[in-house]
């Protein structure tokens, strides 16, 4: 007799996971399907569907202003939130990792705004960056400096967000935690014989050794900020992009498409387009990856 | 007791420094949610409310129909947590623990899958809600997690491959369908990672504001994310009241945090692949 777990169990194994495949079918494939065929389409939920070839697209790359527009902001907020939350939840691992008295309590605070979000965080942060009764330019007028006008001034409204999504850097921190504390310690006596100082031990061997996690945070908080969109939508007064459209961003120039003027074929060639970048980043993130990550028993 | 020198008293000083900064926009919302509006604005502002209006938490509940809701996220929320949990067990059960042709491929794919930016799936999935007649009810919220969720499906396979394949494969040679292995020993042994999952996807039901706001037209079906949306444009800048709202709707996600704090870690490391 076989034994039971090699031997295959098709049709039961089909109907463990039938609710994802249906799910996957109806929800993903399928609707996915549709978008990329009505994105060559003039779809507009009421008038009949006329197919006009790539006009969409061609709209998109040269007579939209809004969508260059709404594709640099995004890209401005991938570029700085993307380092600088990774190296942030990075640097607040290493140094919970040291084994310092607290750590548990420490690892609490850190993880706390991470599970938090919301239009009650948005609403708290937009307290806290008012210009004149807020927390954040009454602690830096204490030590002199003269805060922006945040949400309000266009410079300002970007980097205003960021500094928010700064706050919530405990969720990616316990990744990078979790795994330092499965690096092997005799590494670092080997380390600390050959005489090696904190940034020899950090830069050959923890960093190495935590690639596949730097590695991970790295794709899924990039996908994430790709698709900012309620913050912008709560903190730029439902959605209209802030002021000179400095929050506007591509997911609120799409929802603004399908769901304001029901321009739904022009819409999904923007969605489509965005998936193609993430796409693109992704694969080439994966082929970059062999140069740098590191995974244990697969030294070549 | 680990003793505190040198480099090591630095870093604790920073890991203060660091956690009164993470704190303080927190006793910031209490602490204006307090106070009299003429406190608010004075300047410099108060760090501490002079007079406390614990009133202010009375007003805010009566200026806007919270107490609906708070039914109606509730209802939501509930049906959202039951679903996933349940059907996120059941499909991670099969690609864990049975053996099947197209088993590895689907399940690349169910990965796959979590790369997709939400609004490629979002717009043609508004459309066929519409077509569905579901639009302006609560069905584009619930019905999707009863069909599973790629990240909990993931992480709850993670948890299943760690129990050892002996215990099914006697329960098979004492003829138990693979239904009864799922339901006797499977659930009952993953107790903590489905309360992880059920944490998680409150939290998500909880603070989904996007789907709400897409879906739900009508005043009297709205949920706390988007009643505080509303509440925001008609208190205008009255910002005691706005972070009593505030407060009032991130209190049960900060109490459920601190005391079952072990279950959100516990995701984390999951899906972190750490330990193992």
């Amino acid at each position: 007799m076989k034994h039971p777990l090699r031997r295959a169990d098709t049709w039961q194994g089909y109907l463990f996971i039938m609710p994802w495949l249906l799910g996957f079918a109806v929800l993903t494939a399928g609707p996915m399907l549709f978008s990329l065929f009505a994105s060559f389409t003039d779809y507009d939920m009421t008038s009949r569907m006329n197919f006009v070839g790539i006009s969409n697209y061609l709209t998109m790359f040269t007579k939209d202003d809004l969508f260059w527009v709404s594709l640099y902001n995004t890209f401005f907020f991938v570029i700085w939130s993307v380092p600088l939350t990774t190296i942030g939840a990075m640097i607040l691992a290493l140094l919970l990792n040291k084994g310092i008295p607290g750590q548990r309590l420490f690892r609490t605070i850190f993880y706390l705004p991470a599970v938090l979000s919301g239009v009650g965080v948005y609403l708290l942060w937009m307290q806290m960056l008012s210009p004149s009764s807020g927390l954040i330019n009454t602690m830096l007028g204490f030590i002199g400096i003269d805060g922006p006008a945040w949400l309000a001034d266009p410079e300002w409204t970007k980097p205003a967000l960021i500094l928010m999504k700064m706050w919530s850097v405990g969720g990616s921190m316990l990744f990078y935690l979790a795994s330092l504390q499965s690096v092997p310690k005799t590494l670092y006596e080997v380390g600390a014989l050959e005489g090696a100082n904190w940034w020899h031990r950090f830069r050959y061997i923890t960093f190495p050794l935590i690639t596949p996690v730097v590695f991970f945070d790295l794709i899924t908080s990039t996908i994430g900020a790709f698709q900012i969109f309620s913050e912008a939508y709560v903190m730029s007064e439902g959605g209209n992009g802030g002021p000179v459209n400095s929050l506007l961003f591509y997911n609120l120039r799409i929802w603004n498409q399908a769901f304001e003027v029901y321009n739904m074929g022009y819409a999904m060639s923007m969605t489509w387009f965005l998936f193609v970048i993430v796409l693109l980043l992704t694969l080439f993130n994966f082929k970059f990856a062999k140069k740098w990550v590191y995974y244990e028993g697969d030294r070549r | 007791m680990k003793s505190l020198r040198g480099s090591n008293l630095i870093v604790f000083l920073l890991l203060c420094i660091g956690s009164v900064l993470i704190l303080l926009p927190l006793w910031w919302m209490i602490s204006t949610s307090l106070k009299p509006m003429a406190e608010i604005l004075q300047f410099p502002p108060t760090f501490f409310p002079d007079d406390w209006q614990f009133s202010n938490y009375i007003k805010t509940w009566q200026a806007a129909p919270f107490t609906l809701y708070l039914v109606n996220t509730l209802f939501i929320t509930l049906l959202v947590v039951i679903g996933n949990v349940l059907v996120n067990a059941f499909v991670a059960y099969g690609f864990a623990k049975i053996q099947f042709p197209g088993r590895n491929v689907w399940f690349i794919i169910l990965l796959a899958t979590m790369m997709i930016p939400g609004f490629v799936t979002l717009v043609p999935q508004y459309i066929l809600f519409s077509r569905l007649g579901w639009l302006n009810t609560y069905l584009p919220l619930i019905v999707p997690a009863f069909f599973g969720s790629a990240f909990f499906i993931f992480l709850l396979r993670q948890f299943y491959l760690r129990i050892p394949n002996e215990l099914i494969e006697a329960a098979r040679m004492d003829g138990a369908s693979h239904f009864y292995i799922w339901w006797h020993i499977m659930l009952p042994l993953s107790k903590p990672i489905l309360a992880t999952v059920a944490i998680f996807s409150f939290n998500g039901a909880w603070n989904d504001f996007l789907g709400p706001l897409l879906y739900l037209n009508d005043e009297t079906k709205y949920t706390l994310q988007l009643g505080l949306q509303v509440f925001k444009s008609e208190a205008n800048t009255q910002w005691n009241l706005l972070m009593a709202g505030s407060l009032i709707v991130l209190l049960p996600v900060i109490i459920l945090f601190f005391i079952f704090q072990k279950y959100f870690i516990e995701g984390m490391d999951l899906s972190s692949g750490g330990k193992g």
